[in-house]
């Protein structure tokens, strides 16, 4: 069955480059210096990589940083702590919002 | 530090493309100019036998209770004899479990004089076998560096890989060794410890590594060591097995040869070792043992070798060797 999500399309990514060279060569060499050791390790970024592939949903980069994760040494647990962490935060946008319902509600209520 | 487009988004970009096979192993040396040959051998490793407690779903050579393959005391007096006519500097002392030969003490005892260092690979779990702690005296006695299977800092993790109840046992294992003084400071006994993944992924950076197992270990458990070595899975054997079962072997064969790295070359174990199975046979390394594919290519006994092989000599090559020259290779 045909899906608008193919594994395969992840391998194609470089292609994108050819629509804009220059924009590409200067996100991928932005991709790089970002997850380069840093003041933050490569593991740690790994990781909060994961949560936000997570948070956006993203199975491109659900499937990467999942590997990557795994090759930095973080386990399972670690791994699931960090989509709490990202269903938390999630969760908490959603919830914090209802202070302007409630501001809102209140305003038109007698 | 610049990227292209496969690396962005991580690794598992170039992965997904499960049609692709890898490019063979002698093509990608060709196209970097490149060759395996051996250099000055300097190192024996001695495989005692396919026996083992363990059945770890990783092993390249299938050990286990089941495999009876071990060495005999005849071809031991063989293998030593060729150490004491070839001047390695190092014995490396591997299995299965080397722990399970019962002539183990024995090797020990006879090839120790023979090389400025023995190391002994150990799971841990067999050494915790022994009714007496005789192997572990002969070891400190003979200054025996010994390296250990530790996958993981997680329980989970080493239990997958190796078997349910092993990372207590390992640990348990680890507390004893220092103990008796291995991994502490000053008192000449050398352990270090081997992790491997616990799946269809690479390793993570041996320095990483090593500070994390080094701090985790020390803060869960007050246990030291020297080093951490981190080596890649080899696709042969129950792994390779596994990762056919489990849909990973074309992703991971994909992933091992998109992270060669022509610097692993000059620094290949198999370049400076010569490796004897149980039965007495020489091969390269103990992956072309898995294979059975001989050293240089000819099928020669211990007893038949005149001293170490020859600088210049080819060594057999196939798409394994990509493991040992993924990232930053296999020492």
């Amino acid at each position: 069955m045909e899906t608008y999500y193919d594994p395969a399309d992840l391998a194609r990514f470089a292609e994108i480059s050819e629509g804009a060279p220059e924009l590409a060569k200067k996100f991928f060499e932005y991709y790089g210096a970002v997850f380069a050791e840093g003041e933050l390790t490569e593991r740690e970024k790994a990781l909060i990589a994961l949560a936000v592939a997570h948070a956006i949903q993203c199975p491109y980069c659900i499937d990467a940083y999942t590997q990557t994760c795994l090759e930095k040494g973080v386990s399972i647990e670690e791994m699931t702590e960090a989509v709490h962490v990202s269903c938390a935060i999630r969760g908490g946008a959603s919830l914090v919002h209802g202070t302007q319902m409630r501001k809102i509600a209140k305003k038109l209520s007698m | 530090m610049a990227v292209d487009a496969h690396s962005a988004v991580g690794p598992a970009i170039d992965n997904s493309c499960l049609e692709c096979r890898p490019e063979p192993f002698f093509k990608t040396l060709a196209r970097h100019g490149l060759e395996i040959k051996r250099d000055r051998t300097d190192t024996l490793q001695i495989n005692v036998g396919f026996y083992c407690n363990q059945v770890c779903r990783h092993c390249h050579l299938e050990a286990g209770p089941g495999r009876l393959e071990i060495m005999d005391l005849h071809t031991m007096n063989d293998v030593v004899a060729y150490a004491g006519r070839s001047g390695f500097q190092t014995v490396d002392i591997t299995g299965g479990a080397p722990e399970m030969n019962p002539h183990i003490e024995y090797l020990i005892e006879d090839i120790a004089p023979l090389a400025g260092r023995i190391m002994l690979r150990s799971n841990l779990t067999a050494l915790g076998n022994k009714q007496t702690d005789d192997l572990i005296k002969l070891c400190c006695r003979h200054r025996v560096v010994i390296v250990a299977s530790l996958p993981s800092v997680k329980t989970s993790q080493t239990d997958s890989q190796r078997g349910k109840g092993v990372m207590d046992a390992s640990i348990a294992m680890l507390r004893k060794l220092n103990n008796f003084g291995y991994g502490q400071a000053g008192t000449g006994l050398e352990l270090n410890l081997v992790s491997s993944p616990s799946g269809a992924f690479l390793t993570a950076s041996q320095a990483q590594s090593e500070k994390r197992f080094r701090d985790d270990l020390e803060r869960k458990y007050g246990l030291v060591f020297n080093n951490l070595f981190t080596f890649a899975n080899v696709p042969l054997g129950r792994f390779r097995s596994w990762l056919q079962e489990s849909g990973n072997l074309d992703r991971y064969e994909q992933r091992l040869a998109e992270s060669f790295n022509p610097c692993t070359i000059q620094g290949l174990m198999c370049r400076t070792l010569v490796s004897v199975s149980w039965d007495g046979y020489l091969f390269d390394c103990d992956f072309n043992l898995a294979l059975r594919a001989y050293l240089g290519g000819l099928k020669k006994h211990v007893s038949e070798m005149e001293g170490a092989p020859e600088a210049e000599t080819r060594i057999p090559i196939g798409d394994h060797c990509y493991a040992c020259t993924a990232g930053a290779g296999f020492t």
